[in-house]
């Protein structure tokens, strides 16, 4: 076995394992953290096919932002995981009904693939070739120009999240004192040095 | 520069209605909640503008971006619409917020940029520009649902249509992804040439997807939220669900169906029947039992969805016809019945029961001649425009020899002219409560114009019917 097929295995293991472990833990924090593990782990799998940008975006975005501020909401919110789990078993068969219709669905739908023909082709032959761009050049290429309308429209999604969360969620509440910075610019001595005589040997 | 400017026609009402959110995004912020007033104008002016450039496109098939957005006249036909019924919606809305001290300008933005994601979806010519158009439309609904966030029942509607909605983007993901995986494109063109003929993989895509769509419809099985939804969100909301995302999903749902998968007909035809009797039958019999109006309009809702898809079951161009008339007419019937809901207010406080319409007829006989119209015509009683907007489905399915179907559709119409009647017995004949506040301008002018368009439609249905046929045969 090759070395990159030794990787690939090592990586493709603790990816599922942590993911299982993920909806296993017990401890919500803990499961943030094999979140993370699984992360990694999928940037190493990308690393392996030469997609360095995916891998490095994915440890940045996923593990760096999104995986921190999981865990700060799971530690923040003080959610009652064990009083959340109680209905488990109550709806552990009609669970079990639904996983088992998704798995037969799976292998039907796996003994019915059918390799591409020109999948070998079309893999050989990115675009543009490898020799001329790097990936992240790649994804450039295409992201500003072919897709630059879903690049668009995904940004206009965010900000309709944006403006949601802050009609959700903003208050302006009164009796709070708010930094004003043009009247601090507008201040003169006049208004705030007050000059006073004080006698020697007395206070204010 | 002139080949730039022409190509990129056909997007440009959607990049008006994007660039000037955008603008009044900043506006706000600057200004604030005191020029909501001129926000909302604002907004529907976009909407009514963007209308107009959709219909400035010239005739003809035009493929934007790589293929991934189409404009045809089925787009132009349904963009009308949904622009038309955003805007009224809108308009309707304002009087609402002034008086329950709500108003606020992000209102109209949030239906600035639902109806942009709605055009996207109508145009949408692969899975990835369908998913884009369905996330900006649904993201802005959720928000819209919750506005009221002071509310209990606002904020619960809120959060459960965005639980659910997240649950039906995840099937409808599943299904794109197992399409792709099958036919190895996203394109509609590209499926529909890969999809000769069904193979399993496909089929189950298929299904998923289908699955994720008729959430967005309120068909059943996928209708849970709607009344919980309808009850709970404020009332111009609601009014602005019923029609203009109805009317785009379902736009979407038979692009997809006659775009993508024209080549497996018999596997998508089935699944369509059965969520289209589910929902004639569920909404029929359901909505027996409400008193409250907003939840009543809900499983009327999914009812008039099962009935419109009576006309995709057909997979004939004169089915979808029958489907874009069926909107047009449900559109005017749900907005004329939602302005007269709105009026619903007595002692400063909008009431919701259906008791509270009693003897309308001697207290506020306009009003209650109006509604009792729409109430006939949902009931699908000529010569109303509801009885037209029926006729034509069935016509298209008792030609696709669906006589089944055919005559299950009828039976739920018997059974849903119970509720509507019944409306129509409270108002002229129970003994008169207090007298409602006197309705709104923009209320009285929705109404107007919505009852007339539903009463007098008989005389000259021509323009609506043609364009409609010329829509539908842009897609086959």
């Amino acid at each position: 076995m090759s070395i990159v097929g030794l990787f690939f295995y090592l990586f493709a293991f603790v990816l599922l394992a942590s993911a299982f472990m993920v909806i296993a833990a017990r401890n919500p924090v803990h499961s943030v953290l094999f979140l993370i593990l699984a992360f990694v782990n999928a940037a190493g799998l990308f690393l392996i096919l030469g997609a360095e940008f995916l891998a490095m975006i994915l440890v940045v975005v996923y593990v760096g932002a999104v995986a921190v501020l999981f865990l700060f909401v799971v530690m923040m919110l003080d959610v009652d995981f064990a009083e959340l789990r109680q209905g488990f078993m109550q709806y552990l068969p009609v669970g079990a009904m639904v996983g088992l219709i998704f798995l037969v669905e799976l292998l039907l739908v796996v003994g019915a693939w059918v390799t591409a023909p020109n999948i070998n082709a079309a893999i050989k032959a990115p675009i543009p070739p490898l020799s001329q761009a790097t990936n992240t050049e790649a994804i450039g290429l295409v992201l500003y120009t072919t897709y630059i309308h879903y690049f668009q429209l995904a940004g206009i999604v965010l900000l309709v999240a944006m403006i949601g969360a802050i009609v959700l969620t903003l208050r302006h509440k009164p009796n709070v004192k708010r930094q004003n910075i043009a009247a601090q610019i507008a201040r003169t001595p006049a208004d705030s040095v007050e000059v006073r005589k004080v006698k020697s040997g007395r206070g204010l | 520069m002139n080949v730039v400017v022409t190509s990129l026609t056909p997007v440009l009402p959607e990049i008006v209605v994007l660039g000037g959110a955008l603008v009044l995004v900043l506006l706000g912020a600057a200004k604030g909640d005191r020029i909501a007033g001129i926000m909302d104008a604002a907004c529907i002016a976009l909407l009514l503008i963007a209308a107009v450039l959709v219909m400035a496109v010239p005739d003809g098939r035009f493929e934007v971006f790589g293929g991934s957005f189409v404009f045809d006249g089925f787009a132009r036909f349904m963009k009308v619409l949904t622009l038309i019924g955003a805007a009224a919606a809108l308009f309707m809305s304002i009087d609402f917020w002034k008086k329950e001290k709500l108003h606020r300008y992000e209102f109209g933005l949030l239906v600035l940029t639902a109806s942009a994601g709605m055009m996207v979806m109508v145009s949408a010519n692969d899975l990835i520009m369908l998913y884009m158009g369905i996330e900006l439309m649904s993201l802005s609904l959720y928000v819209i649902a919750a506005f009221d966030r002071d509310n209990v029942r606002s904020s619960e509607a809120g959060l459960k249509y965005f639980v659910l909605g997240a649950l039906s983007s995840g099937m409808l993901l599943y299904g794109a992804s197992l399409i792709y995986g099958f036919t190895g494109t996203v394109s509609f063109t590209g499926i529909a040439a890969a999809a000769k003929s069904p193979s399993t993989g496909l089929v189950f895509g298929l299904v998923f997807l289908f699955a994720g769509l008729a959430f967005k419809v309120s068909a059943v099985p996928f209708h849970m939220w709607t009344p919980d939804v309808y009850e709970g969100a404020p009332t111009p909301v609601t009014a602005f669900f019923s029609a203009a995302p109805k009317v785009a999903a379902i736009a979407i749902f038979v692009r997809v169906a006659t775009g993508a998968f024209p080549g497996i007909v018999p596997q998508w035809q089935q699944i369509v029947i059965f969520i289209s009797i589910a929902s004639m039958v569920l909404g029929a019999f359901a909505a027996i039992g409400q008193t409250n109006i907003k939840r009543l309009m809900a499983y009327s809702s999914i009812g008039n969805i099962g009935f419109a898809l009576v006309g995709l079951s057909a997979g004939t161009a004169s089915g979808v016809a029958g489907v874009l008339i069926y909107m047009v007419i449900y559109m005017a019937m749900t907005l004329g019945t939602f302005a007269c809901i709105l009026a619903m207010r007595r002692n400063g406080k909008a009431v919701e029961e259906i008791d509270e319409l009693a003897g309308l007829a001697r207290t506020h006989p306009a009003t209650a001649f109006m509604l009792g119209a729409m109430m006939f015509s949902l009931a699908g009683i000529p010569p109303l425009a509801g009885f037209f907007a029926k006729f034509y489905v069935f016509l298209a399915a008792i030609e696709a020899r669906l006589f089944a179907l055919a005559v299950i559709g009828v039976l739920a119409s018997v059974v849903g002219a119970y509720y509507y009647l019944r409306i129509v017995k409270i108002m002229y004949m129970d003994e008169p409560k207090a007298p409602f506040e006197p309705m709104a301008v923009p209320l009285r002018v929705a109404l107007g114009v919505s009852g007339l368009f539903v009463i007098f439609f008989f005389i000259y249905p021509a323009p609506i019917v043609a364009a409609a046929q010329a829509a539908a045969k842009s897609l086959f």
